[in-house]
């Protein structure tokens, strides 16, 4: 191989300057996101605590395909309880802190859904009430 | 040397004479047969539609706005208007450019443009007369909407958004012959003066317009406009119920006034009709 040294040294150099945040922060993802347990002391939801964490975003698109394309608004019941298909009428209920539940996570994920631009959540219901 | 071209020229003659012959000559061979097989030719389809043409089955909702009764309370157009706008979280913008509009009012000349405007009475010609989307039989926007971000929902042929899907490219507006649609141009959410809590808001960018209360009528209730009318103790102003269901109090209606149509030309069918 020619240039062998040239090549191997800028072969180290490049594997270091990409894994940069990774080595940066000590090999560490940072505290783990704790989002906030529903206030009203609810345990149960539609879906056991993992298997929401996995697939809440399907749910909301299944449920939302459900009510505005296929007018499916029949109420989700589960342990005796009703939940009306819908983020604002349905999980903001009881998560009614969307900051300290939503974003959590979100932000430590570095995603950012659009649900926010048209649903309301309950802080911003709270602002314009004080208005 | 002579013979070889004669021949050359009587059969290229022949082939040009056959190409041109053949499509005609099997069209007519076709047409034989078809005749010969005594089967009787189809009407094609879409003869014979017209702007009352055949209605598609199920529950088809619509509804009939007794203009008397708002000509005779004009307040009554504000109560109602405003229920809706309740409802749906509507923001107040000013400007006729980014105005919102579920249910608004207009005066006659704009609501039924087709219809006599010369020597109407006092009344009509004085008084407006309230418009919403006619959630058609035969909608021209559904048909102009690229991502189907609307659509007729077959259940009962509401003509409904999905606001998560619609791209705003407002060829939609351009297709309603009614103007029934309004386009987001910026947050609306600042000129939304009270919230309801249940129903989200649009975001910039997106096309709305009215739902026949989709989410009101899941929870058994009537449309927000019909229930502001009957709260208002104007009961039958406006009569809402399922077309194609015989012993519907709108059928009711409808066998017995007389009603027009907005824009029966433009050939969409509407759902709402007017007694004037």
């Amino acid at each position: 191989m020619y240039n062998k040294g040239y090549i191997i040294t800028g072969l180290v150099i490049f594997v270091l300057f990409v894994t940069f945040p990774v080595w940066f922060n000590g090999l560490d993802a940072g505290p783990l996101p704790k989002p906030e347990l529903p206030p009203g002391g609810e345990k149960e939801c539609v879906a056991p605590a993992a298997e929401m964490r996995d697939i809440h975003m399907q749910l909301l698109n299944e449920w939302r395909d459900d009510v505005l394309r296929d007018s499916d608004r029949v109420a989700v019941t589960v342990d005796g309880k009703e939940y009306r298909k819908g983020l604002q009428i349905a999980c903001m209920q009881c998560h009614s802190n969307k900051e300290k539940f939503c974003d959590t996570c979100h932000d430590y994920a570095a995603v950012s859904p659009t649900c926010w631009d048209c649903h309301i959540a309950p802080a911003e219901l709270a602002k314009k009430e004080a208005q | 040397m002579d013979t070889k071209r004669r021949k050359f020229l009587k059969m290229a003659g022949a082939t040009v004479l056959a190409g041109i012959s053949a499509p005609a000559v099997i069209r007519l061979s076709t047409q034989d047969a078809v005749a010969s097989g005594g089967g009787e030719a189809a009407p094609a389809a879409g003869h014979g539609h017209d702007s009352h043409g055949e209605a598609p089955s199920g529950v088809r909702l619509g509804m009939v706005v007794d203009t008397r009764k708002f000509i005779e309370d004009q307040a009554l157009l504000d109560t109602t208007i405003d229920a809706c706008n309740k409802a749906h979280n509507i923001p107040q913008i000013p400007g006729r450019k980014s105005e919102i509009k579920w249910l608004w009012k207009a005066g006659f000349g704009n609501v039924f443009p087709e219809h006599s405007q010369k020597h109407r009475s006092k009344a009509v010609k004085e008084s407006d007369f309230l418009v919403l989307c006619n959630h058609c039989d035969n909608p021209s926007c559904v048909k102009a909407c690229p991502t189907k971000a609307t659509f007729v929902v077959e259940k009962n042929g509401i003509v409904a958004m999905d606001y998560h899907r619609c791209i705003g490219c407002r060829f939609c507006m351009a297709a309603c012959p009614y103007g029934a649609r309004s386009f987001n141009w910026q947050d609306p959410r600042p000129f939304i003066e009270e919230y309801k809590p249940e129903f989200p808001t649009r975001m910039r960018g997106v096309v709305e317009k009215c739902n026949f209360c989709g989410e009101r009528l899941a929870l058994g209730q009537e449309p927000a406009c019909v229930e502001a009318c009957n709260k208002a103790g104007a009961q039958g102003a406006m009569v809402f119920g399922d077309l194609n269901d015989p012993d519907s109090e709108i059928r009711k209606v409808l066998d017995e006034e007389f009603t027009i149509q907005r824009k029966p030309s433009a050939g969409t069918r509407p759902s709402v009709f007017y007694i004037v």
